[in-house]
Parts: C-alpha cells; sequence; structure tokens
C-alpha cells in the first residue's frame, strides 16, 4: 500500500516535471502579452536537440543546447508576432509544424530510423542523502531525475522573479496596461522579447527533461500534446508559478494514475478519463466553474503606439 | 510675452501629422514658471496631441521643443521625465491590479538585493504624499480605490520622477465638484512650490477660475494666447468654437406636426459604468429638424445608441410614434421605422471590405425585395444599388467596388441613401458630416432638409455648433448627460450655445470675470 | 448656395481613378501571396533535400506522377483530398465569422465514431442507413464546434484554447468507446464493422477513393452558396469583418458564432465521417490524430478562405501527402519533408503581414502623410 503511493507520488512529480516547466513558459510569454501557443513545438526541437546533444557530446551539453535552441526559435515566433504583428496563433501553429517536420527528418538522417533514436545517456539520477531514508518522502523526494528538482527551484525562482523584483513587475505592467507601461518609460516591445524566449528558454529545458530525463531516447512526436497541457495548467493556475505547478501536479498525478492503474488496482474508472481529466479541468476553470480564471488584460493583442 | 529666461517649455511651430488628418498645424505654445496655464479648446482640437509631443508619446513632424530655454528632442517619455516633466492622462495609465505604491514608482523602484524594497517604497510614497498634501493608500490596489485618488497617484506617479512640469489631461472630466476643489487647491499648492502646470481642458468655467493664462487651440492651430483676467467668458466661447461664415441653407419655414419621439428622464451607464445620460428629456416632431449640441464626451454617443437599442437603458421613457418602447431592439426599431446615421461611420456605419451593394442593404438584407426566405436576390440587390448610387450622387465606378475604396463623402452618402431608403419616419443623425469636404457637405445638408420637408422628424446631433445653427429649427444642448435648455432657433446665439455647452450659465450677457 | 466656409477639420480628398486602381492591386497582391508562399515552400524542400543528398528535381518529378501519372496514383491522391476538402472548408468557414477552429481533428474524430456508430448499430436500406450516419456525423461534429462558439460569444472564452482543448477531450472519449463499450468482438481495437447499406460506394473495388469525393465538392460548393447567397452567410460575413457594424445592422452576433462554429465543426466532421464510411468502414482507436485538423488549417490559409481555394489548397496538400509515401520509397526523400514544406509555407502566409507593413512603411517614408486609412 506504502510502496503504491510511493510510487504514485514519485511518478507524479515526473510526469508533472515536463509541464511544469513548460508552463512556466508560458506564463512568463502570456504574463508580457504574448500567447505561445509554440510551446509544444519548442518543447519537441528542445527535447530532440537534448537527445542529439547527449549522444554526440554529453547528457548536460544535452541540455545546454536544447535550451539555447529553444530560445533561439522562441526568438523567431517574437519576431514574426511582435515586430511583424502576425496573427501569434498562427505563428505558433506553423512553429509547431515545423518542429514536427524537422526532428523527424533530422531523426531520419542522422539516426537512420523514422521512429526513435537510439538510446543515449540520459542526465540520471540526483541523491539528497537525509531525505532519501525518510519513509514515503524519501521515495518521493529522495532520488530524482535532476529535472524535477530544478523544476521546483525554477517555480520558487520564477516567483521571486516575477512578483519581487523589478523586472517582474515591469514584465507584469506590460502584460496588463502596455499604455500605462509605455508613459513610465518601459521598453514595451523589448520587454515582450525579453518574455518570450525566455519561454524558448523553459519549453527546451522541457523537452530535455522529455529525452533524456524522463526517458532516454527520443521518440518521434514525443511532446504528445504536453506543450498545449502546459498552456492548461498555466490557465489553471492563473498565470502564476505556484498555480501553475499545482495545476501541473494534478495533471502528472492523473497521468501517473492512469499509468500505474493496473499495478495499483484501480481499474474501475476507466484510463481515458483520467486522461481526460486535464483538459475538462481546464474548461471548467476558464468557464468559471472553478473560479474566474482572467489572463493579463493585454494577452494576445500586439502593441500600437500612437494609439493614445 | 515674457522675459524669455523664464519659459519652463517653448514649443515653436509644432506640426504633426495622422493619416488624412494635421492634428497640430505650426502650433507655438509657451509655459511660463510657476503658472498655470490652461489650453483650451474642443475635442479633437488637437490639445492631447500637442502635450503627447511635449511628453514624447508623440514625435511631432516639425517644429522645436524647449525646455528651461535648451532645445531638447523628446523622443520617447524618458527623455521628458529626465527633464523634469511629467503627464497625468485624460484616461489614466494606471494597472489595475497593482497597488498605489507599484504604480507609481513603476521603472524607478527602490531595490534592496535585486528585490524591490517594497518598505522603503511605501514609506517614500507616503513621504511624498504628505510633502504635497495628496492623500493616498500606499497599499491599495487601483482597481479598489475612488476616482479621485487614482488620479492624485497619477500626480504622484510624475512628482515622485521629479517634475516640475506637470501636464494635467482633461483632470476634471471625472471628478465630483468637491474633488475639483480639492484639485485645484493642490495644483495651487504646487505652483507656490515652483511647479509650472498646463492643464487641458475644454471647460471654460475652470479656465477663468484657476489658470493664469490660457492659450485656445482649433481645428489644429493655435487661435490665441492670453491671460485670464483680460477676457471674458464669452470671447472665449467664441475663440473655442469659433466664429465663421455660416452656410445659409435655403429653407422654408419649419411646419412640425405630431410629436414622433418622446424621450424623458432617460438614464444609461457608459462604457466605463459611470451614468452618461442622467436624465435626460426632450422630444421631436414630424417636419422639424431638433438639433442637440454639445461638447463631445456629454452623453452624445450613449444616448443614440440607447436611442437604435445598441446599448441598454437604466431608467426612463421612450415612445415612439406614441407607444412606448420599453426595450429598444435593433432590427424591430428598424421596422418601426427609425434609421440612424451613426458618427462613426467606419466602425459603426459601414463595412469596408464589403462591397457596395452589400452595404446598401445592411439592416435590410433579409427582407424583401433582397431576399426571399434565406437566399438572397443578387440581381434585385445590384439594382437597387444601381438606383441608390444614381439617386444619392455616389461618386463611384460601380456598385461592385469595395466600400474601402470610397472617400469619405462618399462613405457617408452610401449610408445615407441606406438610410433615407427606408423611409424612416425618424432619422437619427450623428456627425453626419465628419471628415466629409464642402461638396459632399452641402449635399447631406440639403438631404436633411429635405427629408424635413417631407414631414418626416430628423434628431441631429453634432459638435459642430455652426452645422446645429444652419439645420435646425429648435437646438438644445446636452451637458453632463443632460439636456440644458432647448431653444428655438431664432432666439439662439453662439455665444449663449457656446456657454451652455461648457456648462456655464446662459444668463451672462456682458462679459463677466467670474463664472459660477 | 453660398459655399460651407466653416470650421472645418479634416480634409478629403474624393477618390480618383489612382486610388482605386491602387486598391485593386491590393488584392492581386493578396492573390500572388499563397503562390509565392507554395514556391518557397518547395525551395526549402528542396534545399533540404540537397542536404541529405537527394535530387530535388526528381524527386518533385516523383511527386508529380505519384498523384498524375497513373489512375490508381489519382485516385490515391484523392482519397487523401477529400478530407482536407472538408478541414479546409470548416476552417475556412471559422474565418468568416472571424473566429479560429483548430479543433478540427477532436471533430474528426466524434465524428467519425458517430458515423461508424450508426453504421453499425443499425440495419436499414441504403438511401436511409447511409444519410443516417452521415447525418449522425454532422451533428455529432456540429456539437463539438457549436459548443466552442458558445463559449467564445456568451462569455468571451478564446475559441482557440477551448478547441484544442476539445481536441484531446475527443480523442480519449472516442479512444474509451472504441476499446470499451462499443468496441467489437475480437482482436481488432475497433467497433464492428459497418452494414454495406452505410458505406460509402467506391468507383471500382481495386481502388480507395470513394463517393466521398462527389460529398467535399458539392459541400464546396454549398458552402460558397451559404456564403455568398443566403441571408445567413450575408450576416457570418458581415459578422466576421465588423462586429460593430454588423450589430448596428440588426444582426444578432452572438446567435451567429454559434451557428458558425456549429458549421465549422460539422464540416471537419464530415471528413471523419467519410473517413469511417467510406475508408475505414468502421471506428479505430485512435493512437493520436490524423492531423486534417491541422492540415486544414494550412489549406484554408493557401485558399484564402474561399470555397474554391481550399478545394484547389486541398489539392495541393493532397498531392504532397500522397507524394511523401512515393518520395520516400522511390527518391529516398524522408516524407517529413513534406511537413516542413507546409509549415513553410504557412510561415510565409502568416508573414503577408510582412509584406503588407514593410509596403507600407516604405510608402509611408515615400509620401508623408499617408492615405486616409
Amino acid at each position: 500500500m506504502l510502496a503504491n503511493l510511493t510510487a504514485l507520488l514519485s511518478t507524479t512529480l515526473r510526469m508533472a516535471t515536463p509541464l511544469i516547466l513548460a508552463a512556466l513558459g508560458g506564463m512568463f510569454s502570456e504574463r508580457s502579452g504574448v500567447i505561445n501557443i509554440a510551446l509544444e513545438g519548442i518543447m519537441l526541437i528542445g527535447a530532440f536537440t537534448a537527445m542529439a546533444g547527449s549522444y554526440f557530446f554529453s547528457p548536460w551539453i544535452g541540455v545546454l543546447a536544447a535550451v539555447i535552441v529553444g530560445m533561439i526559435i522562441a526568438a523567431a515566433h517574437a519576431l514574426v508576432s511582435i515586430s511583424f504583428r502576425a496573427d501569434q496563433i498562427v505563428s505558433g501553429t506553423a512553429i509547431n509544424i515545423f518542429a514536427a517536420g524537422i526532428t523527424g527528418f533530422l531523426l531520419r538522417l542522422i539516426f537512420g530510423d523514422a521512429g526513435q533514436s537510439p538510446s543515449v545517456q540520459d542526465v540520471g539520477t540526483w541523491k539528497i542523502p537525509f531525505i532519501k531514508d525518510i519513509p514515503v518522502i524519501g521515495g518521493v523526494f529522495g532520488e530524482q531525475i535532476p529535472f524535477v528538482y530544478i523544476a521546483l527551484i525554477l517555480v520558487a525562482v520564477s516567483y521571486w522573479i516575477l512578483f519581487k523584483t523589478p523586472f517582474g513587475l515591469r514584465i507584469r505592467s506590460v502584460g496588463e496596461h502596455p499604455a500605462a507601461a509605455d508613459s513610465v518609460g518601459i521598453n514595451v516591445i523589448g520587454m515582450r522579447y525579453i518574455a518570450v524566449i525566455m519561454s524558448g528558454f523553459f519549453a527546451g529545458l522541457a523537452g530535455a527533461s522529455l529525452s533524456i530525463g524522463l526517458l532516454d531516447l527520443f521518440v518521434k512526436n514525443m511532446s504528445s500534446g504536453r506543450g498545449f497541457i502546459a498552456l492548461a495548467a498555466m490557465i489553471f493556475g492563473r498565470w502564476t508559478p505556484q498555480g501553475a505547478m499545482l495545476a501541473a501536479l494534478l495533471f502528472g498525478f492523473a497521468d501517473a494514475l492512469q499509468m500505474l492503474a493496473q499495478t495499483i488496482g484501480l481499474t474501475f474508472v476507466p484510463r481515458q478519463f483520467l486522461l481526460m481529466a486535464p483538459y475538462i479541468l481546464t474548461i471548467l476553470a476558464l468557464t468559471g466553474v472553478i473560479g474566474r480564471s482572467t489572463p493579463p488584460a493585454a494577452d494576445g493583442d500586439p502593441y500600437i503606439k500612437e494609439e493614445v | 510675452m515674457a522675459a524669455g529666461n523664464n519659459l519652463a517649455v517653448e514649443m515653436k511651430g509644432i506640426t504633426k501629422r495622422f493619416p488624412g488628418v494635421i492634428a497640430n498645424d505650426k502650433v507655438d505654445f509657451e509655459l511660463e514658471k510657476g503658472e498655470i496655464h490652461a489650453l483650451l479648446g474642443e475635442n479633437g482640437a488637437g490639445k492631447t496631441t500637442l502635450m503627447n509631443c511635449l511628453y514624447g508619446f508623440l514625435n511631432a513632424d516639425e517644429g522645436e521643443i524647449f525646455i528651461n530655454n535648451k532645445k531638447v528632442e523628446v523622443t520617447d517619455p524618458n527623455v521628458a521625465i529626465n527633464h523634469g516633466i511629467g503627464m497625468v492622462h485624460q484616461h489614466f495609465m494606471l494597472v489595475p491590479p497593482f497597488t498605489v505604491t507599484e504604480n507609481i514608482v513603476l521603472g524607478k523602484e527602490p531595490t534592496k538585493n535585486n528585490m524591490i524594497d517594497y518598505k522603503t517604497a511605501n514609506q517614500n510614497v507616503r513621504d511624498i504624499s504628505k510633502q504635497y498634501g495628496l492623500n493616498v493608500e500606499p497599499t491599495a490596489k487601483v482597481q479598489d480605490i475612488s476616482v479621485g485618488m487614482q488620479q492624485r497617484v497619477e500626480i504622484l506617479k510624475a512628482l515622485y520622477r521629479g517634475a516640475d512640469i506637470l501636464i494635467l489631461d482633461e483632470p476634471t472630466a471625472v471628478l465630483t465638484p468637491q474633488e475639483v476643489e480639492e484639485l485645484v487647491k493642490i495644483m495651487e499648492s504646487l505652483t507656490d512650490e515652483g511647479k509650472s502646470i498646463i492643464f487641458i481642458t475644454h471647460k471654460l468655467k475652470e479656465v477663468q477660475s484657476i489658470a493664469d493664462r490660457v492659450t485656445v487651440i482649433r481645428s489644429g492651430k493655435l487661435i490665441d494666447t492670453v491671460k485670464t483676467d483680460t477676457v471674458t467668458t464669452n470671447e472665449l466661447a467664441n475663440m473655442m468654437v469659433g466664429r465663421e461664415v455660416i452656410l445659409e441653407v435655403e429653407k422654408k419655414e419649419a411646419n412640425p406636426g405630431e410629436v414622433v419621439l418622446e424621450v424623458e428622464d432617460l438614464y444609461a451607464k457608459n462604457d466605463r459604468d459611470l451614468m452618461a445620460l442622467n436624465g435626460t428629456s426632450f422630444s421631436v416632431k414630424r417636419g422639424e429638424i431638433l438639433g442637440i449640441a454639445g461638447v463631445d464626451g456629454n452623453g452624445q454617443t450613449e444616448l443614440t445608441e440607447v436611442l437604435t437599442g445598441l446599448r441598454k437603458k437604466e431608467k426612463g421613457t421612450i415612445k415612439f410614434k406614441g407607444r412606448e418602447i420599453t426595450k429598444p431592439q435593433t432590427k424591430r426599431l428598424f421596422e418601426e421605422g427609425i434609421s440612424h446615421i451613426p458618427e462613426d461611420r467606419q466602425k459603426r456605419g459601414i463595412i469596408m471590405e464589403f462591397k457596395l451593394y452589400e452595404n446598401l442593404i445592411l439592416g435590410r438584407h433579409d427582407r424583401k425585395p433582397y431576399a426571399s426566405g434565406i437566399n438572397l436576390n443578387n440581381k434585385k440587390i445590384k439594382e437597387e444599388a444601381r438606383r441608390l448610387i444614381e439617386e444619392f450622387d455616389i461618386r463611384t465606378p460601380s456598385e461592385k467596388v469595395q466600400a474601402k475604396s470610397l472617400s469619405g463623402g462618399n462613405q457617408q452618402k452610401l449610408i445615407i441613401a441606406r438610410e433615407f431608403d427606408r423611409k424612416p419616419d425618424l432619422l437619427i443623425a450623428a456627425q453626419p458630416t465628419r471628415g466629409i469636404d464642402v461638396g459632399a457637405i452641402e449635399y447631406i445638408h440639403n438631404s436633411l432638409i429635405g427629408q424635413r420637408d417631407n414631414n418626416k422628424a430628423i434628431l441631429l446631433i453634432s459638435l459642430e455648433l455652426d452645422e446645429i445653427l444652419s439645420l435646425s429649427d429648435r437646438v438644445a444642448v446636452i451637458y453632463e448627460g443632460k439636456i440644458v435648455d432647448i431653444l428655438d432657433i431664432e432666439d439662439a446665439t453662439e455665444e449663449q450655445l457656446g456657454l451652455m455647452m461648457a456648462g456655464a450659465e446662459s444668463e451672462e450677457v456682458e462679459g463677466g470675470d467670474q463664472v459660477g | 448656395m453660398k459655399k460651407w466656409k466653416g470650421a472645418i477639420k479634416l480634409v478629403d480628398k474624393d477618390i480618383s481613378e489612382k486610388k482605386a486602381k491602387y486598391l485593386q492591386k491590393q488584392n492581386l497582391v493578396d492573390f500572388i501571396v499563397p503562390i509565392i508562399s507554395i514556391i518557397a515552400g518547395l525551395i526549402v524542400g528542396a534545399i533540404f533535400m540537397l542536404i541529405i543528398g537527394a535530387e530535388p528535381i526528381k524527386a518533385y518529378i516523383v511527386l508529380w506522377n505519384s498523384s498524375f501519372g497513373s489512375l490508381r496514383g489519382f485516385g490515391e491522391m484523392l482519397v487523401n483530398t477529400v478530407p482536407l476538402i472538408f478541414t479546409g472548408l470548416a476552417v475556412a468557414f471559422g474565418f468568416k465569422i472571424g473566429l479560429f477552429n483548430i479543433g478540427g481533428d477532436g471533430q474528426f474524430l466524434v465524428s467519425y465514431l458517430a458515423a461508424a456508430y450508426i453504421g453499425y448499430m443499425f440495419q436499414l436500406p441504403m438511401y436511409i442507413h447511409l444519410p443516417f450516419a452521415l447525418v449522425a456525423g454532422i451533428i455529432a461534429g456540429g456539437i463539438w464546434g457549436g459548443i466552442a462558439g458558445y463559449l467564445k460569444a456568451k462569455l468571451g472564452i478564446h475559441e482557440v484554447i477551448t478547441t484544442i482543448m476539445f481536441n484531446y477531450i475527443a480523442l480519449h472519449l472516442v479512444g474509451y468507446f472504441t476499446s470499451g463499450p462499443l468496441k467489437a468482438e475480437g482482436p481488432l481495437p475497433a467497433t464492428p464493422k459497418i452494414f454495406d447499406t452505410a458505406k460509402l460506394p467506391r468507383f471500382v473495388p481495386t481502388m480507395r477513393i470513394h463517393y466521398g469525393i462527389f460529398l467535399a465538392l458539392a459541400v464546396a460548393v454549398l458552402i460558397y452558396y451559404i456564403l455568398w447567397k443566403t441571408t445567413f452567410g450575408y450576416e457570418v460575413r458581415a459578422t466576421g469583418q465588423n462586429p460593430d457594424a454588423a450589430q448596428f445592422g440588426g444582426i444578432n452576433v452572438a446567435r451567429n458564432m454559434v451557428l458558425a462554429m456549429f458549421i465549422s465543426g460539422a464540416l471537419a466532421g464530415l471528413a471523419g465521417s467519410t473517413q469511417a464510411l467510406g475508408l475505414e468502414y468502421r471506428a479505430y482507436q485512435p493512437f493520436g490524430f490524423v492531423g486534417y485538423g491541422f492540415t486544414g488549417i494550412a489549406v484554408a490559409l493557401v485558399g484564402k478562405g474561399h470555397p474554391l481555394g481550399v478545394v484547389l489548397g486541398a489539392l495541393l496538400f493532397g498531392v504532397l501527402s500522397r507524394g511523401a509515401m512515393m518520395m520516400q520509397s522511390m527518391v529516398g526523400v524522408p516524407k517529413e519533408v513534406i511537413e516542413i514544406i507546409q509549415a513553410i509555407i504557412i510561415m510565409f502566409i502568416a508573414s503577408e503581414y510582412i509584406f503588407k507593413y514593410l509596403a507600407r512603411k516604405w510608402r509611408e517614408r515615400k509620401g508623408g502623410v499617408a492615405d486616409a486609412s
């Protein structure tokens, strides 16, 4: 029984980690007023890059590469959406399609296989000496893939950045009332670029956590919608780091539940209903049934000056 | 005027253009140190644009700006702020979910260990709040505080950044009379401390009681700059609204018939949830044109929206052809016989991407002969379109052209054609000649007279006093959501109307310096 | 008549022949951009081919021949085209009312299941059974889209988020039914086979192409008719272009949004029902999205939202899709290149704004006072 609980919670943490990371990225972007539908695609490219980096160099080089590539792709999205005022959804969707195409292409090209890459070295696990020995908690937190710890730390860091630093205040102002920010001399466009590139950082990291964290290889289309679930977690979490984390944990829990359903004897709930849960919850959150979830006021609107 | 070295601000030859309009046309402006200088003009005259150029929110196309006798290129607000200029905008630039302190220190936050030092920030806010006598609650969220306090926050924002020159854009627009008094006291104490203030307004009363000097702008051009104790309110009113030759439309005497529209005690809110109509009452008869004059923002927009079913009323009655309309619905109103020429033709009146013939049936698109059942009768629609184009002299190569390729005047004619063709009993025309060239204006005016002579009732709402005076049989003035008075055209003079429009008492005949 | 000399603010010139011609040129630009985008996509695709050492010309010839070189190939290509016509129309119809329907894949799935269900649950004469199954599919897809429309109209919730959510809900819902309550006996993860009376007939037994192609073309014509020849279509287009003016004209904006999203969902759904009734004859458990919904977005963008353009766009992507397999087996070009080409095309079309933006900036710098916009 206890072993089941430990396994469940431990798996929850692991499954939630990519979501937490991506959701943090989406949050920074949207807090500045830019919708980033491309999280899914950036995650996928990040996963591939991390795998390739690990294959040719080492796992942590892979992580670094994933993060850098993520930021570059995000910068492209920023350029098209912010400076060229293209529709943010169309631009993001194009990136997602491109990501699927290019990762499949490179997979075939470099590794000769269409479905998955060979196994590579993953980042392994970190052990925390004292905690490891505590019952249950030890099993959950004592030894985990590094990404779990990184994600949790980043949640705290993000909270600190967003709500405690001047930078965070300004980002939020740009997303809520860009004209007000402009009126005190804040560079609205610049801030948005930074926020979107940050989201690329997080999404790339999330992708790395998939391919060389949870697994040790890259599978075609392995992000399989997690980028969108991360957006859902962000919305459900009301655009706060702690909220996104909790929502992601909830979704991760549903995921873990359906994965371990057999072993823990939870067979009466069809696995698909557990899989559906995150999406239904998000819609309910949006409709206000579970508390109103309102995005930053300027979310999605290009900032056009001279409209004072 | 004054000795050159006493000028806080000098703007020379400022010109700013937008697509299709010259907002500022070689305007000169100067502000002396320690004075309160009013910038007076109607809405759209160019006052805010001029100040936005000073503040760096906009960049002037031509002209120079001198701050404290030094030439400055004000490229963005940071430059202006660094030179001691602060601006309090008409529509507050405050972030609603942030606290008062956060709004004030945004962009110049005191920090400790890379974090915002809220303790110091709050204390700073309390300190300058006390220094200038501007009472605010530092930790309250802006969305929760009163409008008066929000304005004080905006002022503190400027003072926090060391502003010596303050620009206030229509500061009293959203204040209660008591709050206005407080604001005046604040302004006076600020100038006592050596600050210089520019405040933008369209209200004559304030100009005389608050300002030392006033600059009047009309249609983007500088009219004059005078000391407020050397002019009368009437003279100011004239400068503001203009005294050119009025169009003399040849029209017969009006022959008003029965009452078609009766509005009693109408109350309605605007988009900001404030009451925009405060007990409006008037009536319109067949065969007459009732003109409603007023400065923009006194409820005209909301009035037309309520009467056409686009906004709901809070209280009051509307009677059309004798019957009360409890819940005005646009479609039904069309059928009953109300037509509407909207004030913003590009927003409400036409669909730019649609072709002319498609625009001409908007609102009737599901009625015969344009449609039978669900099917459109395109052939008939085009036929009718050609007829209307001919009848109303719309200049266009064909009915198949998109509306956006028409000039403003012809777009307006399109709308008029559509609305007149409905043969309404009541026609509501809001700013019918806004942005139109001379030839089209003539045409539109004559059409309106023509409809009136055809025994229709016309409600004309216009910001152009000349237009009101030349077309109306009776003139009403709307101010702060109420009809101040309704005069017969013979009794209405420009001075009188100008005074009423600006909220002054209409008793003044000879120039008195004290108003209200 | 004395001339008007008043406090004139705005100077507004009468439109000359010159401006009308200029604006007509704008419409020409609208036409050219998709073509440029396609060419750009093909060029980028060629670059990727060169990278891996394949020959682009040869590859593109194979691409062409795979669809137009034989009757069989042509038929196979049409098999791909049919669902794309439907999903392309779905997205295009959504665009017309100003909404972005990304939920095509979810609408596809619910309709797929509904049609298959009617197909095996009942046994009726063909002229009743087939239409019945199609209608079931239409209603299922319609509801799936209509809910998103309702949430947008009444609560202002962005339809992009809701339709994406509904995609995944559909995926798992259909997965549940096809592996659980509605699963056929035996090892196949699918519903029972549908009766012959519910099947969309095939042209010849040897080719997979079915009468769904007729349905698709007929529906395209129908959508054209609805949009430009009916009062409802008029209202939809008006609302999409200018909701304020539409409201002014007495149009019920909210009601139209819901109806339009219902129709959009139904259209995407038809892609699914024809898949079930014409191709697979049962509803298989889905293991991911087939992707017709997303490709439909590209189709609608290329086709500039017009039914005829959508058909041509669907044809293009159908050819690309058919060619993908062939290019891979015959010239060694990975089929992912097609996805890359697709993405580049979308990017270029999204960049239409860049073209217009740059053109505007250039004009402004030359002209001073820009044209009255």
